[in-house]
């Protein structure tokens, strides 16, 4: 199968300094990739490099069977870089004309993407509007229709919901699921972490420039599970039944926490306790958050 | 459309929108208005001999020669001064700001980039060039009745140093950052008005050390050069005979027309080295 993205120990050194020292990735058509790292660790240098900005010092890589830095196949490929800072004396539909003119589309395809992205960013009303009026968040949600135009097979987005308040955040998590819905891969860097466990199938963790780990996200964030639980009317029998899908168990008062193995164990734990006569007030799990994963795989260091 | 030719108009309209062109446009009118008047006071005030006196036609086409070639070193000015202004900060801008990436990530070829700019700036002076020659011309004409001889073959060449100092400006700004890229050409263009200088008193005094450096000067930056010679060609054919042709540069020694075919090899290397560079840099 061919991989919408494929990079062989790519390389990049700046003089003395090692940016990124050998990414080995595979990215599967149609996923939505996640890109974790601390600062520095050389993720922008890595786009950078799957995009054809930086040329990498050594590794070779292909983009959607291209081998990196072709033309051609760009006119496939979306992107919406970390500082979108655009052309800011165009009008937001000028600077989407200009875009889609680059990316070679013909005008009556154009114009009606025009109109349909504008919709979808919400942006319509200020099509006319030069960009230097533009908030953070405007110029993101523009950029994001930039990215969007040609409607790409591949699609990068470098921190899409960095200058978003709430409802922006929202709004690129839905295009992002209706991407995914027409086959669309995503790759995704984002330092919001809550952002990547809503949206990514896989995630690769890269430190000092290299993968660390690559895990579906899944797996990353519904193995073991701990659960607090509040309950009256608890018997002796309830609380000993327990041990049946969990250990580490602690009981104190009304309160009891355990660890269960997976999710799965919660429904069953609610039926026992509920068959043993016991109010439950609470079952909470307390997932091992993406957050405490990503600092368990690259270290409390940060990768410094 | 191609995209070198996206980028070219993007490049118009950035002057346009930026006021650039504007700033430019009203500077270049106070600039006429002011030589206007001038012209129009040393013209009623200066006892010019009427056109019926003896020798008066000799005389006549001297001193407007003169000042025509005064007008046409301002517009020279202006016009490298506008080529280098407008393509210092392009590259060297977007590259620090990062407008570039958008750009770039298309399925556009650096060296489109590069060429659309350059054929954007060559647009931007050929218009500014037309306008600000063509209201030296007017002014002389109309108040004088003079014609400049050849103002074709003279802006041509005064067009050609434009895009020379241009095109030089644009290979830095691949390079370099945006003040660096203002340094170094205002240090070439610096070397060649001195280098000029030198090279016309040298000739004066017949000090060929002094000839040697201002040679030397020229072929640095063949601006002074290129606009002695565009003088000489805007000269009339009397004039020219009589182996002076003033203008604030004194044109004593006439650069050959071999120093033009140098200054387009020079464009060409200049636009060479900016595709070459800018296509294979980090951005």
């Amino acid at each position: 199968m061919t991989f919408a993205i494929e990079t062989n120990a790519l390389r990049k050194e700046f003089g003395e300094n090692v940016a990124v020292r050998g990414l080995s990735l595979q990215v599967k058509q149609g996923e939505v990739f996640g890109f974790l790292g601390p600062n520095g660790a050389g993720k922008t240098t890595s786009i950078k490099m799957m995009l054809g900005l930086v040329t990498p010092t050594s590794g070779s890589g292909s983009l959607l069977g291209k081998p990196l830095g072709d033309v051609a196949a760009r006119a496939k490929i979306g992107f919406l870089p970390e500082h979108f800072r655009f052309h800011d004396w165009l009008t937001a539909r000028e600077f989407l004309t200009l875009h889609g003119q680059l990316y070679g589309m013909k005008a009556d395809r154009l114009r009606a993407r025009l109109t349909e992205l504008l919709e979808l960013v919400g942006l319509a009303p200020f099509r006319h509007k030069q960009l230097r009026t533009f908030s953070k968040g405007m110029l993101q949600r523009v950029g994001l229709a930039q990215a969007l135009l040609n409607e790409p097979a591949l699609v990068f987005l470098d921190e899409p919901t960095s200058g978003l308040d709430p409802v922006g955040r929202r709004l690129v998590r839905d295009i992002i699921r209706d991407l995914k819905a027409k086959g669309t891969t995503i790759f995704l860097n984002s330092h919001l972490l809550s952002e990547i466990e809503i949206t990514c199938d896989r995630v690769a963790f890269i430190k000092h420039g290299e993968v660390v780990r690559v895990s579906e996200l899944k797996t990353l964030v519904n193995g073991e599970t701990g659960v607090t639980l509040r309950a009256g009317k608890l018997t002796p029998d309830a609380i000993a039944g327990l041990a049946h899908w969990g250990r580490d168990m602690r009981v104190d008062g009304d309160h009891i926490t355990l660890t269960v193995s997976e999710e799965a164990a919660l429904p069953a734990i609610t039926r026992h306790l509920v068959a043993h006569g016991a109010e439950v007030y609470a079952l909470t799990p307390q997932r091992l958050s993406l957050e405490e994963s990503f600092i368990q795989i690259v270290g409390t260091d940060g990768g410094l | 459309m191609t995209p070198a030719l996206i980028i070219a108009r993007l490049t118009f309209l950035e002057a346009v929108r930026r006021r650039i062109a504007l700033a430019a446009f009203l500077l270049g009118v106070a600039f006429l208005v002011l030589y206007g008047i001038g012209f129009y006071f040393m013209y009623t005030e200066s006892g010019i001999p009427a056109p019926n006196e003896p020798t008066a036609n000799v005389l006549r086409s001297q001193i407007f020669n003169f000042l025509t070639n005064a007008g046409m070193y301002g517009v020279n000015f202006l016009a490298i001064a506008m080529g280098a202004l407008v393509s210092a900060d392009t590259l060297a801008g977007e590259i620090g700001s990062g407008t570039i990436q958008s750009i770039v990530t298309k399925p556009v070829r650096r060296a489109e980039v590069v060429l659309g700019k350059w054929l954007g700036f060559a647009g931007l002076l050929a218009l500014y060039l037309l306008l600000m020659a063509g209201g030296v011309f007017v002014i002389v004409y109309a108040i004088a009745g003079y014609r400049v001889p050849n103002p074709a073959a003279g802006l041509g060449i005064i067009y050609l140093e434009s895009l020379l100092i241009m095109s030089i400006t644009l290979a830095c700004s691949s390079t370099f950052s945006t003040l660096a890229t203002g340094g170094v050409v205002f240090g070439l263009y610096g070397v060649a008005f001195i280098g000029g200088w030198v090279e016309q008193i040298g000739t004066l005094l017949r000090n060929q050390t002094a000839i040697n450096i201002g040679i030397l000067s020229s072929l640095l930056t063949p601006s002074e050069a290129l606009f002695r010679r565009a003088a000489f060609e805007m000269t009339s054919p009397v004039a020219q005979s009589l182996g002076l042709s003033f203008g604030p540069s004194f044109v004593v020694s006439v650069p050959s027309p071999l120093m033009i075919v140098y200054a387009v090899g020079y464009t060409v290397a200049a636009v060479a080295l900016a595709l070459r560079q800018f296509s294979g840099r980090d951005l």
